[in-house]
């Protein structure tokens, strides 16, 4: 593809902190080339706003390839921008044209206010995962890979929820903020596995406990979720959820 | 975990909403069936003793309340979840993600279930009210038609009445629109909660929710379309 630069002009969100009510600021980026990251462009953005003694933009970001969950920026009425299956690190400038208006929000839903700018917290979901994202096995010698049989389709299903790097674009393009593909994608990885099975119960019931008391939405099946989601979760793990949710409620003794 | 935590739960909400819509999906399905007798062109007498049938038979008389409690239960569980579920973004997005994600219809069934209510209460106005309760303000029961030495209340005719207003026709047909894309998404999203994910039954269910969706709203529509035109003799 051919290299060009580009002049933009950004709406960003600007927020001092939690309690304050925040608006939308226009910046103007030159020379923005086509192979930067949307995020390097925002790097220049903000060595911009340094040198003009202004304060740059909040953002969160760690790996900036793809796999760490942390960028969480909401580009034109989409989580991580236009391109589908990516994160907004991954996503590139040539996804836009000289002369675009770009419109960055931050993640919308109670669940996650807003902390600063572009940043929001996201706790909510480390406390999902607490409640029962786990298994409970002794340490010591890991044992030998092949004392479980594990039927393959259901490793890959599994491998393909537990690829969910809990960003939280799902929560942002549901209508009803609701959190159930991340919880659905970290409940299935588990329940898929012999290793998960003996706590499944117990672990989707505390899981949707959890999810409810933060302050998560319903799942209405819009589908909105795997639409945006960096790693194409499937919302056939929702339904799965659901199954689980439900044959647990039925029969659990407590 | 305690019943009253399974259906406060959000899930437990959504179980609620899906088991009452896939009950209320089958008595569409008894409700078209029955009405299409209309079409049988005796001047209503099969419709007439089908509708007598229904209304005199205790075990279908017990079954209309289990109707009524699942649409009210589908009713209010619907509007708690919507105010609940619009409650969990106080600052909304400057740009929507709009159906680049989802189906408008998929998104709005809190509104077409609003549509289909102001519907249902006119419908029941119409037909319910008359042949249950004996007919309340300017509708009152027709007089009985005589089948075989034995009097049926003439429900049929009473159809006809209310099929010459074309403004009664319109909101009708606009009830069976609305009807048609809730079901559209209702219908699937009912078996997903319920928690279907294998997809050789997701397939099927897909292919027949689209086909319920359209063909049960288009004959319904179709009764007071061809009522009101003098199709049917």
């Amino acid at each position: 593809m051919e290299h060009y630069n580009m002049n933009l002009t950004l709406k960003v969100w600007k927020q001092k902190n939690k309690s304050e009510r925040g608006r939308f600021e226009t910046y103007h980026v030159k020379n923005i080339s086509s192979e930067m990251s949307f995020l390097e462009m925002f790097d220049v953005l903000n060595e911009q706003l340094i040198e003009e003694g202004k304060e740059p933009i909040a953002f969160d970001h760690d790996c900036r390839e793809g796999i760490c969950g942390m960028c969480s920026m909401y580009i034109n009425g989409r989580p991580h921008g236009p391109w589908h299956g990516t994160t907004t690190c991954q996503l590139h400038m040539r996804a836009f044209k000289d002369g675009d208006t770009i419109v960055v929000e931050p993640w919308r839903a109670n669940a996650f206010p807003v902390l600063k700018d572009l940043t929001v917290d996201r706790n909510a979901f480390d406390r999902i995962i607490q409640a029962g994202g786990f298994i409970s096995v002794n340490t010591g010698n890991a044992q030998d890979g092949n004392n479980i049989p594990i039927e393959k389709e259901k490793a890959d299903q599994a491998f393909a929820a537990a690829a969910c790097i809990g960003c939280g674009a799902c929560v942002a393009a549901c209508k009803n903020s609701s959190a159930m593909l991340f919880v659905s994608a970290k409940v299935s990885h588990l329940a898929l596995l012999p290793q998960g099975v003996p706590e499944k119960k117990t672990r989707v019931l505390n899981m949707i406990a959890q999810m409810d008391k933060e302050g998560f939405g319903s799942c209405t099946n819009t589908g909105a979720c795997e639409a945006v989601c960096p790693k194409e979760i499937s919302l056939d793990n929702i339904a799965r959820l659901n199954k689980e949710y439900l044959n647990a409620a039925a029969v659990i003794d407590k | 975990m305690t019943w009253k935590q399974l259906f406060t739960s959000s899930v437990g909400k959504k179980f609620i909403m899906a088991l009452t819509g896939v009950s209320l999906i089958a008595f569409l399905i008894v409700h078209v069936g029955l009405n299409a007798c209309i079409w049988a062109n005796d001047n209503g007498e099969m419709f007439n003793k089908a509708a007598h049938f229904m209304g005199s038979t205790v075990v279908i008389r017990i079954a209309e309340v289990g109707l009524f409690v699942g649409i009210i239960l589908h009713i209010i569980q619907g509007i708690v979840l919507e105010l609940d579920n619009r409650s969990k973004r106080s600052i909304g997005y400057q740009v929507p993600l709009g159906n680049r994600g989802s189906k408008w219809y998929s998104r709005s069934m809190g509104l077409l279930g609003t549509l289909i209510l102001l519907f249902l209460i006119m419908h029941i106005y119409h037909f319910w009210t008359p042949s249950r309760l004996g007919g309340i303000a300017d509708i009152q029961p027709l007089p009985p038609v005589n089948y075989d030495g034995k009097e049926y209340h003439n429900l049929y005719a009473e159809m006809i009445t209310v099929f010459q207003s074309l403004f009664v026709v319109i909101l009708y047909v606009l009830g069976c629109i609305s009807l048609a894309y809730h079901l559209l998404h209702g219908f699937n999203s009912a078996f997903r909660t319920l928690g279907l994910h294998n997809q050789r039954y997701v397939r099927i269910v897909k292919a027949t929710g689209v086909a319920f969706s359209i063909i049960v709203p288009f004959t319904f529509a179709m009764m007071p379309i061809s009522m009101h035109f003098g199709w049917i003799q």
